[in-house]
C-alpha cells in the first residue's frame, strides 16, 4: 500500500474519558481573543472560589471606622478600605469580590441550563422529525414571542425575589435559540451516511444520538452556552438595577443599583459604580471572545 | 527534463513544462509537475486521469483561474503567439471567454438562480461582446438553437431546467463569444448515461460545425473513446502519455494507461471478462515517490524506475513518460494478463 | 461454512425476498397545498413486484429519479412503504419491530455509495466495526477476531494495522472495503449495494467489484446491486431489473438484456452506455430529449413522452408486465 507509509503498529492507549471530553469541547486555543476570554474567566473563577480569603470584610456588614463612626462614603484607601465604602458603610472591594461569585454562579448555571435544555430539545426534534419536531418547534416559536426582560420581572413578582429567577427565566425562554440551531445541525447530520449505517447496523435511536450525533453538536452547545453566560449576567444586572433583584445577595447589578439610589454620581463616587461596571463588561465580553473562537472553529469560512 | 518531441504542426495551444503548485500550510504540493502537450486546431482533446492527478488544475491554469493558494511556478502556455503564463492579468482577462472559454465542473449548478437564463446570456453578450440589446437577443436565440433548446425557454429561470438542460445552457454561455478554445471540466460526469450521450453528441456536432477546439477534462476513458480525437493521460501531476485517441486506446504505451484499460468494464466485451484493478492508490503529491511516480503500482517497474523517467516517442506524435517505453509492445501483451497485475513489483 | 449453509438452503423456500405491488408515495408542497388538494404526490416507487431467489444477484438499473435507490431502501426497511407487501424470508417486514427488527437488521445489510461519508470520521476502524457486533450482543472477547476475519474477507492486507486508524488515513478503495466488512460482519443473508464504486477512482473500482463478487460467492449471499451503469451491473449480476419513474420496464437475465433489449427504454439505455473502444456506434439514441419529471409523469405508460414507438394506447393504458421469453416486459409492443 504505497499511499500510506505504514508505521510500526502502535496501539495507542485510549485517552482518559476526561481527556476525551476535554478534546470534544474543542476549546478554541488558537484564537488570541478566545484565549484572552478564557484567561479573564479563569481570573474571575479564582476570585469567586476564594472570595472568602480575598475579601477583606463581610460584604453585607455595616462597618465602622476605628473612630467608631459609620464608615459611610469613604474614599478608596481611607481607613484601610481598599476601594472605599458605600453610603451604608459597606466595603466596596468585598462586594466586588463576592459579586463575581453570584455573577459566575448565575452565568454558569444559566448557561448550563440553556445549553442542556436547548441541546436535548434540538437533538430530539431534529432526529425524530415529524410531529415531535412540529410540537417542539412551535413551542420554540412561542418562546421567541416572549419578551425576555418583562418575563423575568413578572417571574420575580410571582416568586420571591431571588437570583435564581434569572436562571429559571433563561432556562424557560432562551433554550429556543440553542434548540433551533442544534436542530438544523442535526437535520443535516441525520442524513450523513454513517448515521444511516449505524441504523442498518442495528443501533438504537438513543445510541445513534449519543454516539454519532451529539459529539458533533457539542461545540455548538458550548457556543450557545457561552453566549448565555453573558446574557445571564447582563440580565441579572438589569433586574437588580431595576430593583427586582434579591436584596440579600450581593451582585454587581445590586451594587450599581445601590450606587444609583445613593446618588453616587452626584457624590462623584466613581470608585463605587465604575468597578462593577467594568467587571460586568469584562466577564460578558470574555464570554463573547470565547464565542468568537468557537465560531472560527465551527464556521471557518466566516473568519475570511 | 528533456523537451518532449511533439509533432503537431501549428498547434492552437502549446503547453511546455507547465508547473503549478499549491501551498498547503508550510508545504508545497506540485499538482502539475512539468506537463507538456499540444492542442491542434479544430480537435477535441481528452485530458484524462484520476482525482488528484492535476487535470483540473491544468484546465484552470490555462485560463489562469486558479485557487488563491496556487501559482504557476514554471513553463509556458503558448496560445496565438502569446505566453499565457506570463502576460499581464489585464490582457489575460481580455482573452478569457472571448478566445478561451472555461466551463467549470458542475457549471450547470453555477447559473445564478435569481436571474433568467437570457439575462445571464445578455450580460455576457453585451458587456463582454459589445452587442446591443437587439443583437444580443438574436444571438441568444441562435445559441439556444445551437445547443438544442427551444428559444422560448430563454426567459426561464435555471431551476426550471433539468440538469442536462442546464449543462446545455452552460455550453451556450461558453460559446457566446465564439471562442477558439473551450475547456470543459467534467461536463457530463453528474449526468445520466442517456443525457450524457446526448450532450456529448451535441458537443461533437458543434465542435465540427464551428471548428472550435475543445479540451475535455474527464476521468472516464469511455467518454474519451466516444468523442475525442486526441488524449492526454495524466498521472500524479505528470503527463504519462499523449497522442491520438486511437493510439492511446489501441496501443497504450504507458503501464498506467494499459492498467486503466483492464480496469474498465466494457459492454461490448465478453461477459466472462474479469476486471483487473491497479493495486494501491495514487501517491500523495505532497511527498511523491522518487523517480517514476507510477513505480509503486507498476508491475513492470525496474530499479531504473527509481530515477526520473525520460519522454520517449514510441511513434510519431506519441510521447510516453516511461523508462521502458521502447518495450511497450511487449509490455502491452503482458498487461492484458490478469496475473500481471496481481503482485506489483 | 459452505457445506453447512448449502444443507440448510435446500430446506428453506427458494425465494428470499418477495415484493408485491410495492409503493412509496410522498406528498410535496406543504400542509396548505394538501388541504386544498393541490399537493403533488411523487411516486418514487409505484407498484413494483418481483421475487429474488436465494443466492441470486439482481441489478436494479435506471437513471436518477427512477426509484432504484428508494426501492433498495424499502427492501431494507429504511423507508416505510406506502402500499403493497414486502416479504423477507417469508415474513412481511412492514410490521417488524423491536427484537424482530434487530434480527432483520443483522440479516439484511447495506453497502453505501459514498465510503467517505459512511464511516464516522471520529471513530477508528475498530470502533466502526464493533458497532454491529455490540448490537448483536457478541461478547467483547470475540469481537476483535470477528473484525479481523471480516477485514480479511474483503482482502484488506494485514488487517490488524488498520484497526486503530481513522477514516481519513485510508484511501477510498480501502474505506469501501471497510464499509463492506461492516455489512458482512454479522454474516447477513441479503445485501443491498447502492452504487458502491461510483465515488471511487477508476483504477481501484475493479478491485472493489472483484471483492464484492468473491464475497458474494463465498458466503452464498443474495444481493441487489443498484446502479445507473449497465456495464457494472453486467459484471456483478446475472439478472437485471430496469426501472423508469418508479416502475419496472424490463426484468430478465442481464446477458439477454445487453444482447437484445426489448423495452424501448432499455434499448436507449443499452445504446447510451459508453464503451472504452475507439470503434463504436455514434448513431443518435432512439429516445426523445428531455428528462423524466417524477412530479409530473405522463398518463398511461410513464415512458411514452420519450418513446419513439409510442402510440395512442400508451397514453390511455398503463402497460402491465408481460412474460416475453426469459423476461418480463411492461410495454404495449409485446
Amino acid at each position: 500500500m504505497p499511499e500510506i507509509a505504514a508505521p510500526a503498529i502502535i496501539k495507542p492507549r485510549r485517552p482518559h474519558i476526561l481527556a476525551r471530553m476535554f478534546r470534544a469541547l474543542r476549546l478554541p486555543m488558537n484564537d488570541p481573543f478566545a484565549v484572552a476570554g478564557l484567561l479573564i474567566y479563569l481570573v474571575f473563577i479564582v476570585v469567586a472560589v476564594f472570595a472568602d480569603q480575598i475579601a477583606t470584610h463581610d460584604p453585607t456588614e455595616i462597618l465602622y471606622t476605628p473612630a467608631y463612626d459609620l464608615a459611610a462614603d469613604l474614599r478608596p484607601g481611607e481607613d484601610g478600605f481598599i476601594m472605599g465604602t458605600t453610603s451604608l458603610g459597606r466595603d466596596i472591594f468585598s462586594q466586588l469580590v463576592y459579586g463575581s461569585r453570584s455573577a459566575l454562579l448565575i452565568g454558569i448555571t444559566a448557561a448550563f441550563m440553556v445549553a442542556l435544555i436547548g441541546s436535548v430539545i434540538g437533538l430530539v426534534a431534529g432526529y425524530f422529525g415529524r410531529w415531535v419536531d412540529a410540537i417542539l418547534m412551535r413551542l420554540a416559536d412561542i418562546a421567541f414571542g416572549i419578551p425576555f426582560l418583562p418575563f423575568v420581572i413578572v417571574l420575580a413578582a410571582f416568586l420571591k425575589p431571588s437570583i435564581w429567577n434569572v436562571v429559571i427565566a433563561m432556562a424557560l425562554v432562551l433554550w429556543r435559540d440553542t434548540a433551533r440551531v442544534i436542530r438544523s445541525q442535526v437535520l443535516t447530520l441525520r442524513t450523513r451516511g454513517y448515521v444511516e449505517a449505524a441504523r442498518v447496523a442495528g443501533s438504537s435511536d438513543f445510541k445513534i444520538i449519543l454516539r454519532h450525533i451529539a459529539p458533533n453538536i457539542l461545540p455548538l452547545s458550548f457556543l450557545y452556552g457561552s453566549i448565555a453566560i453573558g446574557w445571564a449576567i447582563l440580565t441579572e444586572a438589569s433586574i437588580s438595577f431595576l430593583g427586582f433583584g434579591d436584596p440579600n445577595s450581593i451582585s454587581w447589578g445590586y451594587m450599581l443599583q445601590d450606587a444609583f439610589a445613593s446618588q453616587a454620581l452626584a457624590k462623584q463616587a466613581y470608585y463605587w459604580f465604575v468597578p462593577p461596571g467594568i467587571c460586568i463588561i469584562l466577564v460578558v465580553s470574555a464570554g463573547f471572545f470565547i464565542t468568537r473562537g468557537y465560531e472560527n472553529i465551527l464556521f471557518p469560512k466566516l473568519s475570511r | 527534463m528533456s523537451e518532449p518531441l511533439l509533432s503537431v504542426r501549428d498547434p492552437l495551444l502549446s503547453v511546455r513544462d507547465l508547473r503549478v503548485s499549491y501551498q498547503v500550510g508550510r508545504n508545497f504540493v506540485h499538482a502539475v509537475d512539468g506537463a507538456s502537450f499540444d492542442i491542434p486546431r479544430g480537435s477535441i482533446t481528452g485530458l484524462v486521469g484520476e482525482s488528484g492527478c492535476g487535470k483540473t488544475t491544468i484546465a484552470r491554469a490555462l485560463t489562469r483561474v486558479i485557487a488563491e493558494n496556487a501559482a504557476i511556478t514554471g513553463g509556458q502556455i503558448l496560445f496565438d503567439g502569446k505566453d499565457l503564463a506570463k502576460i499581464p492579468e489585464k490582457e489575460m482577462n481580455a482573452l478569457r471567454w472571448r478566445d478561451i472559454a472555461f466551463i467549470p465542473q458542475s457549471a450547470m449548478n453555477s447559473l445564478d438562480p435569481v436571474y433568467t437564463v437570457e439575462y445571464q446570456l445578455d450580460e455576457v453578450l453585451r458587456r463582454r461582446g459589445g452587442l446591443n440589446r437587439k443583437q444580443s437577443r438574436a444571438r441568444s436565440e441562435e445559441l439556444f438553437e445551437m445547443v438544442g433548446i427551444d428559444a422560448n425557454r430563454l426567459n426561464d429561470y435555471p431551476h426550471q431546467f433539468s440538469g442536462g438542460m442546464r449543462q446545455r445552457v452552460a455550453i451556450a454561455l461558453a460559446l457566446a463569444l465564439d471562442p477558439k478554445l473551450i475547456i470543459a471540466d467534467e461536463p457530463v460526469t453528474a449526468l445520466d448515461v442517456i443525457v450524457q450521450r446526448q450532450i456529448l453528441d451535441q458537443l461533437k456536432e458543434l465542435q465540427t460545425r464551428l471548428g472550435v477546439s475543445v479540451i475535455l477534462v474527464t476521468h472516464d476513458i469511455s467518454v474519451v473513446a466516444y468523442i475525442c480525437d486526441r488524449t492526454v493521460v495524466m498521472y500524479a501531476g505528470k503527463v504519462a502519455e499523449s497522442g491520438t485517441m486511437q493510439a492511446a486506446l489501441t496501443a497504450p504505451s504507458h503501464p498506467y494507461t494499459m492498467g486503466l484499460r483492464n480496469a474498465f468494464p466494457d459492454l461490448q466485451g465478453a461477459a466472462s471478462g474479469i476486471l483487473t484493478p491497479i493495486e494501491g492508490a495514487p501517491p500523495n503529491l505532497a511527498s511523491p515517490p522518487a523517480g517514476c511516480r507510477f513505480k509503486p503500482r507498476c508491475p513492470f517497474a525496474l530499479d531504473i524506475c527509481g530515477t526520473e523517467p525520460p519522454v520517449i516517442e514510441v511513434a510519431p506524435d506519441h510521447p510516453v513518460l516511461c523508462h521502458r517505453a521502447h518495450e511497450s509492445a511487449a509490455l502491452r501483451i503482458e498487461s492484458a494478463k490478469t496475473e500481471t497485475w496481481m503482485a506489483p513489483a | 461454512m459452505n457445506p453447512a449453509t448449502e444443507k440448510t438452503v435446500t430446506k428453506k423456500p427458494a425465494v428470499l425476498v418477495s415484493v408485491f405491488d410495492a409503493k412509496l408515495h410522498y406528498a410535496v408542497g406543504g400542509a396548505f397545498a394538501a388541504m386544498r388538494g393541490k399537493s403533488t404526490v411523487v411516486k418514487a416507487v409505484d407498484g413494483v413486484s418481483f421475487d429474488i431467489r436465494r443466492g441470486e444477484s439482481v441489478g436494479l438499473l435506471g437513471e436518477s429519479g427512477c426509484g432504484k435507490t428508494s426501492m433498495g431502501r424499502l427492501l431494507l426497511k429504511l423507508e416505510e412503504k406506502t402500499g403493497g407487501t414486502i416479504h423477507f424470508d417469508g415474513e412481511e417486514i412492514g410490521a417488524v419491530r423491536g427484537s424482530g427488527l434487530k434480527k432483520f437488521r443483522s440479516k439484511a445489510q447495506l453497502i453505501f455509495q459514498n465510503p467517505f461519508d459512511a464511516i464516522n470520521p471520529r471513530f477508528t476502524i475498530r470502533r466502526t466495526l464493533s458497532e454491529p457486533l455490540e448490537n448483536a450482543a457478541i461478547p467483547r472477547r470475540e469481537r476483535e477476531g470477528r473484525i479481523i476475519t471480516a477485514l480479511e474477507l474483503v482482502k484488506l492486507p494485514e488487517p490488524a494495522q488498520f484497526l486503530d486508524r481513522y477514516p481519513h488515513q485510508l484511501s477510498g478503495g480501502q474505506l469501501q472495503r471497510v464499509v463492506m466488512a461492516r455489512a458482512l460482519i454479522l454474516q447477513p443473508e441479503f445485501v443491498v449495494a447502492d452504487e458502491p464504486v461510483s465515488m471511487l477512482d477508476v483504477s481501484v473500482r475493479a478491485g472493489v467489484l472483484n471483492v464484492f463478487r468473491d464475497v458474494r460467492d463465498r458466503l452464498g449471499l443474495t444481493a441487489i446491486y443498484i446502479s445507473h451503469d449497465l456495464a457494472l451491473v453486467r459484471y456483478v449480476c446475472e439478472r437485471t431489473i430496469v426501472m423508469y419513474l418508479g416502475r419496472i420496464m424490463e426484468d430478465g437475465p442481464t446477458e439477454d438484456i445487453v444482447r437484445e433489449p426489448l423495452h424501448p427504454y432499455t434499448k436507449a439505455l443499452v445504446a447510451a452506455v459508453p464503451v472504452p473502444n475507439p470503434d463504436q456506434s455514434h448513431d443518435p439514441l432512439p429516445i426523445g430529449r428531455g428528462a423524466p419529471d417524477p412530479r409530473n409523469p405522463p398518463s398511461g405508460c410513464v415512458f411514452r413522452d420519450r418513446c419513439p414507438a409510442a402510440h395512442a394506447r400508451c397514453a390511455s393504458e398503463i402497460p402491465l408486465p408481460k412474460p416475453v421469453g426469459t423476461r418480463t416486459v411492461a410495454c404495449h409492443l409485446y
